[in-house]
C-alpha cells in the first residue's frame, strides 16, 4: 500500500493534539472525582456544614473539567476510524472489545450517578447521594482501566491472548482473560491513576495554598489543603514505585523504547542511566560509542541494568545492537526480523491467492509455513512464529532506513527525565505538606505555599511527558512490533486531514481558553459566592 | 428463511444476529435519548431569562446519557462489526467527522453557557447546541440512510485497500457524496435525515412538557405543543418518502449459506425483510407508529404531559426495526453500489467467534446497566418536575 508520508505525519500530529488536549482533563477529573468523594464523606460523617461548603466547591471545579474530558475522549473513538481505519480493521477484533466494555461498564455509571451528584443534593438522600458520588469517582477510574488495558495491548501485544489469523488476515483475540491481566496494562493503569491523584491533590494543595497566601477563606483552605497533603502523599509515592516496575516491564518488552529513552547505542552489561545529559540526534547505525552520543550527561552506573533487569551486570541491549544484531546475546538484526516478516506476509498472500481458485493444498503448505516457530525460549518454553513477526515484513522494503526502527532519541529523552524528577519533587512536595499540616504551620509558612501555588502546573507537564515517552517512545509501530504506524493510517488525500486538523485545533483552543477562563473566574471568587 | 444455517459455523452466525440486534436495540435506544438534541433546537420557545434556563436544566441533566449511548453504539460496533467501522468511518471520513465535531461542541456547551467569563458568551453555545441539533441529527439520519441505499466504495480486506469513489462532480467528498448523489438514493438519505430531525424535535417538546412544572411555565408548555403539531406534519411527509423508498428500491441481498456471500439486487427486499420472521418485524414498527403517533395525539389534543412515554417507546421500537430490516434475513447492512462484493454483511465483517462469545457475556451487565439508569431517573423526578426555585437554589448545581 503506498501512504502519502506527509498525510502520515499530519494524522499523527492530530492524534497526539487530541490526545494532549484530552489528557488534560482526563487526569484532573480521576483524582479530583475521588478528592470530592472525600469530602463528602467527611461533610455526611461529621454533618458540618463547612464541609458541604468545601465539598461542593471542589464539585464545581471538577464539574467544569467533566465534561470537556468527556467530549475530547469521544474525538478517540472516532478518530481510530477516520483516520486509522486500517489499524481498526487489523486489530479490531482484540482493541474493540476492551473499548465496548468501557462504555458497558465504565460510562453509563459515570454518566449516570454524575447526574445524581451534581444536581441530586436537595433530591436524593444524603445516603443516596454520598453513594453516587462515589459511584461517579469509581465509574471514571475503571474507564481508565478498559482504555489503558486497550493501550497496554498497542504496547505488548503477546501471543499469549492474540494471534495472527491468516484466514481473517487480521490479530483476533484468544483469550480475554490474559489480556486484561497482562502485567503491561496493569502496571501502566497503576500509574496512571496514581500519577493523576497527585495531579489532582497539587492542585487543591495550591489553590489552597493561594487562599492561604491572600488571607482568604482560610479554615476552607487549611481543611482542603489537610485532605489534599495526606491524598498526595500516598499518591505520589506510590506512582513512583509503580513506575520503576513500569520501567521494569518495559526494559522486557520494548527494547528500542528504552534504549531510546536512556540515549543507550551499543548495549552493555551493567548498563548506566543518565541523570541529567544533552543528548544528541544521531544515526544509530553510525555511533561507535554511547560517550559521542551526548554532549555532556551524569550516569548512575549500574542502574539501568538493576532498574530494568534486577540485576547489577545484566545486559541492556542498545539501538545499535538492536538494528544490527548481537550474535553474542541472541539479539537477531533488523533485516532478520525483516525477512521473516516478509515470508509470513507471502505466505499470507499465496493463502488467499489459493483461496480464490479453491487450491486447498497451496492454502495449507502456506498455513503451515505462516505458523512455523522460529524462535523458542529455552527457559520459559514461550514460542514465536513466522506470524509473530509479520509486522516486521514492513521493513523488507530496501528504501526504508533502518535508524526508522527505534524512536528518535531527544524527544524520549527529554519527556522522559523531566517527568522523573517532576515526579521526585512531587514527592518532597508533599512529605513537606503532610509534616506542615501535622505540625499545624502549612497556614503560616508562605515559601512552602508560595511554592505550592507554583508547582500548580507542573503535574500536567508531568503527566504529559509521561503520555509523550510511551506513545513516541513506542514508534514506529501502533502495535510494538506487529503493525506500523505507517501501515495503520487510512488511505486518505492529505487536504482532509489538515482541514479536519484545523478543525480541530480551532475548537480545542478556543474551548481550553474558554475552559481556563471560567476555571480562573471560580478560582477567584472562591468557596462563597461560587455558585 | 430458514434459520439453521448449515454452511456456516452456527454458533458463530447465531452470536453475529444476537450483536446486530443489541446494535439494533443501542440504535433505538439512542433515537430515544435525541430528544436532548431536539430539544436543543427549542430555545427560541423560550420568551425570557427563566424559560430557557428551565429549558437548559432540563436537558442538561440528561445530554451525557446520550453522548454515552452513542458512544457505546460505536464501541459495539467496533468489536462486533470492525470492518464496518474501518470501512465506513475511514471511507465517509466527512460525515463522521461531522457529526463527531457537532458533539464535541454540545459536550461544554451546557456547563459553560451561563458561567461568569465564558470567553465566547451564552449565544455562542445555544449556537453549538443548535448545531449538534440539527446539523447532528440530519446527518446521523442520512448515514443511516446510506445503510440501505449503499455507498461509493471498493475494499480489499487481505491487501487493506480501502478506496473511496469519487462523486459525479469529480470531487473526493469522503460520505458527504450521499446528501447529493440523487442517482445513488440522496432523497433517501436526506428523507432520513428530516426524519430523524424532526422526530428528535418532537421528542425534545414531549420531554420538556413532561419535565418542567406545567403551572409555572404555562406559555413554554404551550409553544411545545404547538412545535409537536407543526413538526409532525414535516415528520409525517419525510416519514411517506422513507416508507415509499423503502417498499419500492431494490435491496441489497446475499444467500446466508452461501460460504463466498455474493451480492445481489432484489426487488422488494426490504418488503421481504419487513415479512420474514413472521412478520414480526413488521408488527413491531407498526406498533412503534401507533404508539408514536398516540404520545404526539395525546399531547396536542388532549393536553397532556405524558406524551413521552407513549412517543418514546415507540421511536425506540421503530428504530430497532429500521436496524433489524437492514442487516438481518441476508442483508448486506452496509453495502456497496460501486462494487456489490465489497458489501459489508454481519458475517463478513464481525469480529472472532471468541470475541463475540466474550463479548456476549459481558452483554449480561446491560439489563443491570439499563437497571440503575431507570432507577436513578426514578429518584432524581420522584420530587416533582423542575421548578424555578430549585433553578435559582444557590445550593444546587444549576446551569
Amino acid at each position: 500500500m503506498n501512504i502519502d508520508l506527509t498525510m502520515l505525519e499530519w494524522a499523527r500530529a492530530q492524534f497526539a493534539m487530541t490526545a494532549l488536549f484530552h489528557f488534560f482533563f482526563v487526569p484532573f477529573t480521576l483524582g479530583m472525582s475521588f478528592m470530592v468523594a472525600f469530602f463528602e464523606t467527611i461533610y455526611v460523617k461529621t454533618g458540618k456544614k463547612e464541609w458541604k461548603e468545601i465539598t461542593q466547591f471542589w464539585q464545581l471545579i471538577f464539574g467544569i473539567n467533566f465534561a470537556i474530558g468527556l467530549s475530547t475522549g469521544i474525538i478517540h473513538e472516532f478518530e481510530f476510524g477516520t483516520n486509522w481505519s486500517t489499524y481498526s480493521w487489523v486489530v479490531g477484533d482484540l482493541f474493540g472489545a476492551p473499548l465496548a466494555v468501557e462504555g458497558i461498564v465504565a460510562f453509563f455509571m459515570e454518566a449516570t450517578f454524575a447526574a445524581i451528584s451534581f444536581f441530586g443534593w436537595k433530591r436524593v438522600s444524603k445516603g443516596i447521594h454520598l453513594a453516587s458520588t462515589w459511584l461517579l469517582a469509581i465509574g471514571s477510574n475503571l474507564s481508565a482501566l478498559w482504555i489503558l488495558i486497550a493501550n497496554g495491548f498497542m504496547q505488548h501485544p503477546s501471543n499469549e491472548f492474540g494471534r495472527y489469523s491468516i484466514e481473517n488476515a487480521r490479530l483476533e483475540m484468544t483469550d480475554f482473560w490474559a489480556l486484561i491481566t497482562q502485567p503491561v496494562a496493569q502496571v501502566k493503569f497503576l500509574h496512571t491513576i496514581s500519577a493523576s491523584y497527585t495531579l489532582a491533590s497539587i492542585f487543591v494543595l495550591g489553590i489552597s495554598a493561594f487562599y492561604l497566601l491572600r488571607k482568604k477563606h482560610i479554615d476552607f483552605a487549611k481543611k482542603s489543603a489537610a485532605v489534599a497533603a495526606a491524598f498526595g502523599l500516598v499518591a505520589s509515592i506510590f506512582t513512583a514505585v509503580i513506575g520503576d516496575e513500569h520501567a521494569y516491564q518495559v526494559t522486557n518488552t520494548q527494547p528500542t523504547k528504552i534504549a531510546a529513552v536512556e540515549g543507550l547505542y551499543i548495549g552493555k552489561k551493567g548498563a548506566p542511566i543518565v541523570a541529567i545529559g544533552i543528548p544528541k540526534n544521531l544515526k544509530a547505525t553510525e555511533v561507535t560509542s554511547n560517550d559521542e552520543a551526548f554532549v555532556f550527561k551524569i550516569e548512575l552506573p549500574k542502574m539501568l541494568s538493576i532498574l530494568g533487569k534486577h540485576r547489577f551486570n545484566a545486559y541492556v541491549p542498545g539501538l545499535k545492537d538492536l538494528i544490527e544484531g548481537n550474535p553474542e546475546y541472541g539479539i537477531w538484526p533488523l533485516k532478520k526480523l525483516a525477512q521473516i516478516g516478509k515470508e509470513a506476509r507471502e505466505d499470507l498472500y499465496k493463502y488467499h491467492e489459493a483461496k480464490k481458485t479453491g487450491d486447498t493444498a497451496t492454502m495449507q503448505a502456506a498455513k503451515e509455513d505462516f505458523y512455523k516457530v522460529v524462535w523458542e525460549d529455552p527457559k520459559t518454553g514461550i514460542k514465536l512464529t513466522k506470524a509473530d513477526f509479520i509486522g516486521y515484513g514492513y521493513f523488507a522494503n530496501p528504501n526504508i532506513d533502518p535508524d526508522l526502527i527505534h524512536p528518535p532519541v531527544p524527544p524520549v529523552f527529554y519527556a522522559f527525565h523531566i517527568m522523573v524528577a517532576l515526579g521526585f519533587w512531587f514527592i518532597i512536595l508533599f512529605i513537606w505538606a503532610w509534616v506542615a499540616v501535622v505540625k499545624g504551620s502549612f497556614e503560616t509558612n508562605a515559601l512552602l505555599q508560595r511554592l505550592a501555588v507554583l508547582s500548580v502546573p507542573l503535574p500536567w507537564i508531568a503527566t504529559s511527558f509521561g503520555w509523550m515517552t510511551a506513545e513516541i517512545g513506542r514508534q514506529p509501530w501502533t502495535v510494538f512490533g506487529v503493525l506500523p504506524t505507517a501501515e495503520s493510517v487510512t488511505p486518505i488525500a492529505l487536504q482532509n486531514v489538515q482541514a479536519t486538523f484545523f478543525m480541530f485545533l480551532t475548537a480545542f483552543v478556543i474551548l481550553g481558553i474558554a475552559e481556563l477562563k471560567i476555571l480562573f473566574t471560580v478560582v477567584k471568587s472562591g468557596p462563597k459566592g461560587a455558585h | 428463511m430458514t434459520w439453521a444455517p448449515i454452511t456456516v459455523d452456527a454458533t458463530h452466525f447465531y452470536l453475529q444476529v444476537y450483536f446486530w440486534i443489541i446494535v439494533a436495540v443501542l440504535g433505538g435506544l439512542f433515537l430515544l435519548m435525541t430528544f436532548v438534541q431536539g430539544g436543543q433546537t427549542l430555545f427560541h420557545t423560550a420568551s425570557n431569562e427563566m424559560e430557557e434556563r428551565a429549558i437548559t436544566n432540563s436537558l442538561g441533566r440528561k445530554w451525557e446519557l446520550t453522548f454515552t449511548t452513542l458512544v457505546l453504539f460505536g464501541g459495539a460496533l467496533y468489536a462486533a462489526f470492525p470492518l464496518f467501522y474501518s470501512v465506513s468511518f475511514g471511507g465517509a471520513y466527512w460525515v463522521w467527522m461531522l457529526i463527531l465535531f457537532a458533539f464535541v461542541l454540545q459536550a461544554v456547551s451546557y456547563e459553560y453557557m451561563n458561567k461568569p467569563n465564558n470567553l465566547i458568551g451564552k449565544g455562542a453555545y445555544k449556537f453549538f447546541l443548535y448545531f449538534n441539533g440539527v446539523i447532528g441529527m440530519v446527518l446521523i439520519g442520512a448515514a443511516v440512510g446510506t445503510f440501505f441505499t449503499g455507498s461509493n466504495f471498493t475494499y480489499d480486506p487481505v491487501t487493506r485497500i480501502l478506496h473511496w469513489g469519487t462523486a459525479e462532480n469529480g470531487i473526493n467528498l469522503r460520505g458527504l457524496e450521499a446528501a447529493i448523489d440523487f442517482k445513488h438514493g440522496a432523497w433517501f438519505n436526506l428523507a432520513m435525515g428530516i426524519l430523524v430531525f424532526a422526530a428528535a424535535r418532537i421528542l425534545g417538546a414531549l420531554w420538556l412538557i413532561n419535565d418542567l412544572d406545567n403551572n409555572e411555565f404555562p406559555e413554554l408548555i404551550q409553544k411545545l405543543r404547538n412545535v409537536v403539531k407543526r413538526c409532525f406534519v414535516i415528520l409525517l411527509v419525510a416519514l411517506l418518502v422513507v416508507l415509499y423508498g423503502l417498499l419500492t428500491m431494490k435491496g441489497y441481498a446475499y444467500n446466508i449459506h452461501d460460504p463466498k456471500g455474493t451480492v445481489y439486487l432484489e426487488a422488494g427486499k426490504y418488503l421481504h425483510n419487513l415479512l420474514a420472521f413472521g412478520a414480526i418485524p413488521l408488527i413491531l414498527l407498526l406498533v412503534g407508529l401507533v404508539l408514536f403517533v398516540l404520545g404526539v395525539f395525546v399531547t396536542v389534543f388532549k393536553e397532556s404531559n405524558k406524551g413521552i412515554w407513549f412517543s418514546g417507546l415507540g421511536i425506540v421500537l421503530i428504530g430497532i426495526i429500521i436496524f433489524v430490516i437492514a442487516g438481518l434475513n441476508g442483508t448486506p447492512f452496509y453495502p456497496s453500489y460501486a462494487d456489490l462484493q465489497s458489501s459489508l454483511t454481519i458475517q463478513n465483517s464481525s469480529g472472532s467467534k471468541y470475541t463475540l462469545m466474550v463479548m456476549a457475556w459481558v452483554s449480561v451487565a446491560v439489563p443491570f446497566v439499563l437497571g440503575y439508569i431507570i432507577w436513578v431517573w426514578y429518584q432524581m423526578k420522584k420530587r416533582g418536575p423542575i421548578t424555578k426555585e430549585e433553578i435559582l437554589d444557590p445550593e444546587s448545581h444549576a446551569y
